[in-house]
């Protein structure tokens, strides 16, 4: 019985399976969506990076305007001198799900990503890098005159 | 159809820039509809990868707070010209597509 259901997972997961021989599973994009739906920002930040210690580092920098007129597209830049990073993710703390975005940088990367993104208010936003197994983070407070999640 | 996503890369000493532009409403599932008066549904897009000669070098988990028309940009090094990358972006109602192209 174990034996038949190992079997038909291994048929049904093979695709899966088979990616997970090439590069390591955690890495991998898995849309963690009780992260996604958390609607307070701790709760978010404790259901992706849960039981991890995050420091504050000065090792990022987060390129944002400091005013922006438009919530609905506001450019994001992340940048770190981290040694060997592993992902990037976007909060906004005020947002209705402050989780904006993962950036999972695969070896080879260097630490940037830049993107755009709705802010509904005044908000932190704040940038978490996972770098050489630990996690780290960098917060900014920007104004928003209009809202852009409407 | 044309493609939804423009995909572009330069390398300059040994570092690919990539920039990709994806057509897509990002819709919140929070705006209202103007004419309708009603809710637009939710629709945004939800996993977008990136391969260079078949190995994923980015992997990303985007909620609906990603600007509509997303707009993405990174670096990574290793990269030949000629080389192959391909980009593909999946949305929350099963909607995908692909591009490829070749390193510059």
């Amino acid at each position: 019985m174990l034996r038949r259901d190992t079997l038909k997972y291994l048929a049904s997961g093979s695709l899966i399976l088979f990616s997970g021989l090439l590069k390591p599973i955690t890495a991998l994009a898995k849309w963690n969506k009780a992260a996604f739906t958390a609607v307070d920002f701790d709760e978010a930040v404790n259901a992706y990076f849960p039981g991890q210690q995050i420091q504050e580092t000065d090792q990022i920098t987060i390129g944002v305007h400091p005013v922006v007129e438009s919530g609905a597209v506001v450019p994001v830049k992340v940048k770190t001198d981290l040694p060997n990073p592993e992902s990037i993710t976007i909060f906004a703390d005020k947002n209705p799900n402050p989780l904006i975005a993962n950036f999972d940088l695969f070896p080879g990367c260097v630490g940037f990503i830049s993107t755009r993104i709705k802010v509904d208010q005044p908000s932190n936003i704040v940038a978490v890098v996972k770098a050489d197994g630990k996690v780290f983070s960098i917060k900014t407070f920007i104004e928003v005159h209009e809202g852009g999640c409407g | 159809m044309a493609s939804t996503i423009r995909l572009k890369t330069k390398t300059r000493d040994g570092i690919t820039t990539v920039r990709a532009i994806i057509r897509h409403p990002m819709e919140t599932g929070f705006r209202v509809d103007t004419e309708t008066g009603e809710l637009v549904a939710a629709h945004y897009i939800n996993l977008v990868s990136v391969k260079h000669n078949d190995h994923i070098i980015l992997s990303c988990d985007w909620s609906r707070a990603v600007s509509k028309n997303p707009y993405l940009s990174f670096m990574f090094k290793g990269a030949n010209i000629g080389d192959k990358l391909e980009l593909t972006w999946t949305d929350n109602k099963n909607n995908t597509d692909t591009i490829e192209t070749l390193i510059e």
